[in-house]
């Protein structure tokens, strides 16, 4: 099997900046529409990561016009441009199914201060 | 050349298109596969190509195979297999010759892959056959995974052939026909083929191109 783990590797992104499930994301989505291609950023909550390697998925939820949205992505797909990290959450699970059924106020992730890193925060 | 190549199946993966589609793919490793003999009508009364893949120890082959590949100049071949080719095909190969995937594949060819299905053993009529199961609750006791009657009474007054019953599933030759190689490393002798191919990793199939193309 190293073989095909060396395959796999191969498609990774490594551009891709570091986060997980609280962190609020803006994911830039590159859109082809006929011959035309342009940029849509999905800005939410990453709700789950998924999977391992090249078939590793985020989730991320947004609520827009009152209606929740959630966006499955590839993480490794060429069709997503760039992915900025706006803030990083607190959370103690890696699944945060649980915001699906809250809004406003109940809906809040406390922000995680990271300990690791030295710096002004 | 409409050749067929031995290969190895290495796995699943996927793989994205330009355009973000996902792609499950089986990567097999499809040579490289060396000319070990030549049949021709005038000798053998039809026209082939034998081929080799992936070698052999020394010390696993027999006297006799030894003779054989070093008529054709090379290492021994685990796999020795034989392709029918028109007269005029075999004509440009050489024993001896080293085949790359490129010889017979492109990217978007069509391809038929045969191989032996993985063993399931014996299996009952459930997994083998795909027959419903009984109800599991409301009173069943001691039935859950019975194929239930297998004919009628006092006639036919036996059990029609073919009836399909508990039995061996699995490992036996499988060809999967229409996939297509979505990909293709030639230098690394891969295809990257979309869906499945019969068979476990590191299991030996056999990769044809389809006439369609």
């Amino acid at each position: 099997m190293s073989e095909m783990q060396g395959l796999e590797e191969q498609g990774l992104r490594t551009d891709l900046p570091e986060f997980r499930p609280g962190d609020t994301v803006r994911v830039h989505v590159r859109i082809l529409e006929g011959d035309k291609e342009r940029v849509q950023v999905f800005e939410g909550v990453v709700i789950s990561r998924k999977g391992g390697q090249i078939s590793s998925t985020f989730t991320v939820r947004k609520v827009s016009y009152g209606v929740g949205v959630e966006r499955v992505f590839p993480l490794h797909s060429p069709m997503i441009a760039r992915i900025e990290v706006k803030g990083r959450g607190r959370v103690r699970r890696a699944r945060l199914f649980y915001l699906r059924g809250r809004t406003g106020k109940a809906a809040r992730i406390r922000a995680r201060i990271d300990k690791s890193q030295n710096g002004d925060s | 050349m409409s050749l067929e190549f031995m290969g190895r199946k290495l796995g699943m993966t996927q793989i994205f298109t330009d355009v973000g589609e996902r792609i499950p793919v089986t990567v097999v490793r499809a040579g490289p596969c060396t000319v070990i003999q030549k049949k021709t009508p005038g000798r053998d009364g039809y026209s082939a190509v034998q081929l080799g893949f992936e070698e052999r120890r020394e010390r696993h082959t027999t006297g006799a195979m030894k003779g054989h590949f070093a008529a054709a100049d090379t290492a021994p071949r685990r796999v020795v297999y034989e392709v029918r080719v028109p007269e005029d095909e075999v004509g440009a190969l050489e024993p001896g010759q080293e085949l790359r995937c490129d010889v017979a594949f492109q990217e978007g060819q069509d391809v038929s892959v045969t191989g032996r299905s993985k063993g399931r053993g014996f299996t009952g009529v459930i997994k083998r056959w795909g027959f419903k199961t009984s109800k599991a609750t409301h009173g069943t006791h001691e039935s859950f995974r019975h194929g239930g009657a297998i004919s009628a009474g006092t006639y036919p007054g036996r059990v029609l052939k073919g009836k399909k019953m508990a039995g061996q599933h699995g490992s036996r030759q499988v060809t999967i026909r229409g996939l297509v190689v979505a990909r293709m490393d030639a230098d690394r002798n891969l295809l990257f083929i979309r869906g499945a191919v019969p068979g476990h990793r590191n299991g030996l199939v056999r990769v044809r191109p389809d006439p369609s193309g």
